[in-house]
């Protein structure tokens, strides 16, 4: 079996900064030169382009001793990428260790936000350009598949994507933990600058479809609220209509308190024990902190939502040698299996023809 | 062979599937993943089948409800809660209130298994041979088990308030039930308590309206003091004045007097020991 000749190429996060990044990332022209120059040459039998913001990977299978070499040259000649400069921050890996690093990039282990769940849509995308291009065979076909399925039972059995790792999503995660589901929860988004609107779209992303908006400003109030799809509410009456509302977010940008402890209790006497999640995300803070106290009321300033996310960080972070473990594991088993199918040798394979039309998928992942 | 099993062999049967459930739980918890509601749901099914069947042989050896002792007792207490969670969990979709039913099941189980003093003795002719009284009994003893489930889903409330205060989501935190769903979970289970005590108190008054010689007072004053505080309870929280961690707390409350008057309660009758095949480990 020849899966010693599968290798990946390329520059991360790890190693490239992000100006470095810039200057590597692959434009769609120039990938598709590249494709035609390596099919072309015969280097290489499959390949599979993975370019995201924090990576540019290329997966494939060697046609040839120098193909890995030619991959290299023919990238950095269209990025204008100098050879020392490439090489200094270059992954460089084969067989083995090229399976086990493609499992992790699926999983998010190897991503800068740990457990991140976009990287495995965009390994899914990378391969499905690959298949319909036509430069996916059995080796990338059964490679990526087996690495969709690794990525899937780790995210499942691990707790590398648990928790919310930035503050408008911790805020969402704690109304759901005080409500369950946000679609019956009326919330007021009191404010209307960037992180509150970051907040209500995160929360409208997870089910909150009961949003209105009030601020000092009514024709920024009444711009948001039309971008967002939600009602108004002058901002005098935010006290007194407290008691409608559920979830309060508190982002504006005044000097003092906006919110008093005293309207808050007043709200709660008539809410029949229906709790109260306050969502402090402004600087000077808009609701007083007294309110914290009261029974039932659930108060959170940003500090607060920044100490969550870094334990759900830390938490991901404590994962990553379990997850690496468990991938190792099917990734060794992926090789041993390789190893007992019987390949046609490199020489005796096509090499890269682009538009040959998609590669057969003999088992879709699961 | 099946049918030579005694009472007591069925409920250890039954006591064994609870704590297989509680212990796969655990198992889950401990490798950070999420108790599977599936597996222990068919534990606590099977354990909850076996026990019916203990129940049943029991029920048949003694000729009546088999409520004659603080064994029959706490088997009875176990089962009600078990019969509520086996409706209620497939509502509520919460596999950590299977785990910690499951476990609460094999406690009150096997810890009363364990007692052989326990079921020494039983109480004699316990229901004067009126089906009323038996029901009654049965009543306010299945009402038991519903405040043994409710004292559960409060726990369960203690833990999520907790775990937003202390601003801890992360970890097994993370497998609870909002605030919302558990604090209607509890003022459903309540309200089936203080409704059932509330029938079974009704089914003994007409009964010791009769003769008012046939009930000790203590065991009269301790039950209705129980139903009276749950009902209280449940006005307060449904006028918004009990909530949160004062209900919880409340709730927990509710079940600890609840079973610790049922040691009251047994201790009002003459006793005899139970049918000697029934004595058999």
């Amino acid at each position: 079996m020849n899966a010693d000749l599968f290798f990946v190429l390329g520059a991360t996060h790890h190693d490239a900064p992000i100006a470095v990044r810039e200057k590597l990332a692959l434009a769609e022209e120039a990938e598709r030169a590249l494709h035609a120059e390596l099919a072309a040459s015969g280097a290489v039998s499959e390949l599979a382009v993975l370019n995201t913001c924090n990576r540019i990977e290329f997966y494939g299978v060697a046609a040839g001793s120098d193909a890995i070499a030619r991959v290299e040259d023919g990238f950095r000649r269209r990025v204008g990428c100098a050879p020392e400069e490439l090489a200094a921050i270059r992954l460089r890996r084969s067989g083995l260790e090229a399976i086990r690093h493609l499992f992790e990039v699926a999983a998010g282990v190897d991503s800068q936000m740990v457990g991140e769940n976009e990287i495995f849509g965009q390994v899914k995308d990378a391969y499905a350009a690959a298949v319909s291009r036509g430069t996916a065979g059995p080796v990338l076909n059964r490679v990526f598949q087996k690495a969709f399925q690794a990525a899937k039972h780790v995210r499942t059995h691990t707790a590398i994507s648990a928790g919310q790792v930035s503050v408008a999503n911790v805020a969402v995660d704690l109304a759901q933990n005080i409500f369950g589901d946000l679609a019956p929860v009326n919330v007021l988004l009191v404010g209307a600058g960037e992180i509150g609107e970051k907040t209500a779209r995160a929360l409208q992303s997870r089910g909150a479809c009961r949003l209105t908006l009030c601020s000092r400003s009514l024709e920024r109030t009444v711009t948001l609220a039309e971008t967002l799809g939600a009602g108004t509410l002058p901002f005098e009456h935010r006290e007194s209509r407290l008691v409608d509302f559920d979830v309060v977010v508190g982002a504006t940008a005044a000097p003092s308190h906006i919110l008093a402890a005293a309207a808050v209790a007043a709200a709660l006497r008539r809410r029949s024990g229906r709790p109260l999640l306050l969502l402090d995300l402004a600087l000077p803070r808009d609701i007083e902190p007294a309110a914290a106290g009261l029974a039932n009321v659930f108060l959170y300033n940003l500090d607060d939502l920044a100490a969550i996310a870094a334990e759900n960080r830390t938490a991901r972070a404590a994962e990553v040698e379990h997850c690496r473990q468990l991938l190792a594991e099917r990734a060794d088993f992926l090789w041993r299996d390789l190893g007992r199918r019987a390949m046609p040798r490199p020489e005796l394979r096509p090499p890269l023809l682009p538009g040959r039309g998609p590669a057969p998928q003999a088992d879709h992942p699961s | 062979m099946l049918a030579a099993l005694t009472a007591r062999q069925w409920m250890w049967a039954a006591g064994a599937c609870y704590l297989a459930g509680f212990a796969a739980g655990a198992w889950a918890l401990r490798r950070r993943g999420r108790p599977s509601g599936l597996i222990v749901y068919l534990l606590v099914a099977v354990g909850y089948l076996l026990q019916v069947f203990g129940l049943a042989e029991r029920g048949r050896a003694v000729g009546g409800c088999p409520l004659g002792n603080a064994f029959e007792l706490c088997q009875f207490t176990a089962w009600s809660a078990i019969t509520l969670y086996l409706v209620v969990g497939v509502t509520f979709r919460s596999s950590v209130l299977g785990y910690f039913t499951a476990g609460l099941g094999a406690v009150l189980t096997l810890v009363s298994l364990a007692m052989p003093s326990w079921d020494a003795v039983r109480r004699a002719h316990a229901f004067g041979g009126n089906p009323w009284i038996e029901f009654h009994a049965a009543l306010a003893l299945f009402s038991y088990g519903v405040f043994a489930l409710l004292a559960l889903t409060s726990l369960l409330l203690l833990f999520r308030l907790h775990s937003l205060r202390a601003r801890h989501l992360g970890g097994w935190f993370s497998l609870l039930p909002s605030v919302l769903d558990l604090d209607h979970i509890s003022v459903r289970l309540l309200g089936a308590a203080v409704g059932l005590l509330a029938a079974s108190l009704v089914v003994g008054a007409a009964y010791w309206l009769r003769d008012t010689s046939s009930v000790a007072a203590p065991k009269l004053l301790l039950t209705a003091t129980v139903w009276l505080a749950a009902a209280i309870a449940l006005g307060l929280r449904l006028r918004g004045r009990l909530v949160a961690r004062t209900f919880a707390w409340t709730c927990v409350a509710l079940f600890a007097v609840a079973m610790a008057s049922l040691g009251a309660v047994n201790a009002s009758r003459r006793p005899v020991p139970p049918p000697a095949a029934e004595l058999r480990p």
